[in-house]
């Protein structure tokens, strides 16, 4: 009878395939809720920060800044810890989703002022003109122009939340890094299993990237 | 009778700062009125305050004998309601020193745009109207164009095209051809002729001089927030009564 042969970093990927997926698909779920919730909210945050009546602008202006300000794994921790001690008891991953979620919405709205903010007075002037009310300048005439400045900031803020999401490994959120150092602490095999996490995380943004490029190119106004 | 437009007292202050100091002004259907004078004599405020793209604290401004813009409810002016200003805007077309097409439409959506959403057109009937417009300008064949494709002249009659397929009682233009390259001016001028011949009322603020001349009923020269003269182009250009306009039309270019 022979001696049993170590298993190759093949053999325990096999053997950890169902864990390494189940991570991955937190971290796509994770981010994505993200990514939406953030926009939405991020939206909310813009508007109020561009043509909010001067209370409203300034705790939008608070809100942007005090989150902006603050590292993403203070927010993590906070939603975990913080908001229990107020009574409201969030999972790990609902704690984590709200923390990254929050922190897109800063970005998000900061990103739709400056762009909202950067389409001169004239365009606006022009649509008055042939009688558009703000609403329907809003949606035909600032909202398009908008878009296509936000796309390349907003695609870099999605890529953002994925490798943030990593944070939510302190919390005990089962994603693709916990996942990954669960692996490695039964297997010793550090070096291909972290390369394994960035070559998913670096596929994760590659492919946002690339579904980025695709829209701004679908949007760009020839000239 | 009731005046296509009747100005009465108009008077606009930024701050402390007086730009118009009581303006009065009356046109009929046809009328085709210069406005000139040298810059901050507040022609291009008195243009805006028009279609409310300014407010203004005092005087009124009437077209077909509506009140633009305020109202006077138990003797206390107030602004009307920003629903009720935006469709007064349907009674004015406004062409733009900077054209301010829309650069993500092509030029045939920029004029069909206003036909679609505030005159609530069909399709295809906003379309017929956008091109017989684009077609009398002289761009109908640059319709699927965006602004940053055509040239400055070409951009400026889109622009027209986009006020005037609206229909409004008066157009309003606000020295359109000064952002354009001296070689373009021309075709956006005959346009305007072009306009005025048909019978279209316009006023039109403008630093072309012999387009002032031949085009126009009147001419009104503003000076330091008033009016300073006006009358028939062929005499106040000839005989100026006062001095501040002899002084003006010597140092303007009657090119």
């Amino acid at each position: 009878m022979s001696a049993v042969e170590p298993l190759s970093f093949l053999d325990h990927l096999w053997l950890a395939r169902m864990p390494l997926l189940r991570g991955l698909g937190f971290t796509v779920t994770i981010s994505f809720l993200a990514i939406v919730a953030g926009s939405l909210l991020g939206i909310v945050v813009g508007l109020a920060l561009t043509y909010g009546a001067w209370p409203l602008r300034w705790l939008a202006r608070l809100y942007t800044d005090f989150i902006r300000g603050t590292p993403v794994l203070v927010l993590v921790l906070a939603s975990f810890y913080v908001l229990s001690t107020v009574g409201l008891q969030l999972s790990p991953f609902q704690a984590g989703v709200f923390a990254l979620a929050v922190f897109c919405s800063s970005h998000v709205g900061e990103i739709l002022r400056g762009a909202l903010q950067s389409i001169p007075v004239s365009q606006t002037e022009a649509a008055k003109a042939i009688g558009l009310t703000f609403p329907q300048t809003f949606a035909y005439v600032l909202v398009p122009q908008a878009i296509r400045q936000i796309l390349p900031t907003w695609v870099n803020t999605a890529a953002e939340m994925v490798k943030a999401s990593t944070l939510l490994s302190v919390i005990g959120v089962g994603e693709l890094l916990l996942s990954t150092q669960e692996i490695i602490s039964r297997t010793f095999m550090s070096l291909p299993f972290y390369f394994l996490a960035g070559a998913l995380y670096f596929a994760i943004n590659f492919g946002i990237e690339r579904f980025g490029k695709y829209i701004e190119h679908r949007t760009t106004i020839s000239a | 009778m009731t005046k296509l437009l009747e100005i009465r007292g108009l008077c606009k202050r930024y701050g402390a700062t007086e730009v118009l100091k009581g303006v009065d002004c009356d046109m009929d259907k046809g009328d085709v009125v210069c406005v000139i004078g040298s810059s901050g004599s507040g022609k291009t405020t008195m243009l805006r305050c028009i279609n409310m793209l300014e407010d203004f604290q005092d005087g009124t401004i009437r077209i077909d004998g509506k009140e633009i813009g305020y109202e006077a409810a138990g003797g206390v002016r107030r602004r009307k309601r920003e629903r009720e200003i935006a469709r007064q805007r349907m009674l004015t077309g406004m062409v733009f020193q900077q054209f301010n097409l829309f650069p993500h439409m092509t030029a045939l959506d920029n004029v069909t745009l206003g036909l679609i959403k505030v005159k609530k057109m069909p399709r295809d009937e906003a379309l017929a109207i956008a091109e017989r417009w684009l077609e009398r300008v002289g761009v109908l064949e640059r319709k699927g164009h965006y602004p940053g494709q055509l040239s400055g002249g070409q951009q400026q009659r889109v622009a027209i095209a986009r006020a005037i397929a609206m229909n409004p009682r008066l157009m309003l233009f606000d020295e359109v051809t000064s952002a354009l390259d001296p070689e373009l001016v021309n075709e956006v001028l005959q346009v305007i002729k072009d306009l005025a011949s048909d019978g279209m009322t316009m006023l039109i603020v403008t630093h072309e001089m012999r387009f002032a001349y031949e085009v126009s009923t009147r001419v009104i020269f503003m000076n330091q927030g008033r009016i300073g003269e006006e009358g028939d182009p062929r005499e106040m250009f000839v005989t100026p009564r006062t001095e501040r306009l002899a002084e003006f039309l010597k140092s303007s270019t009657f090119a």
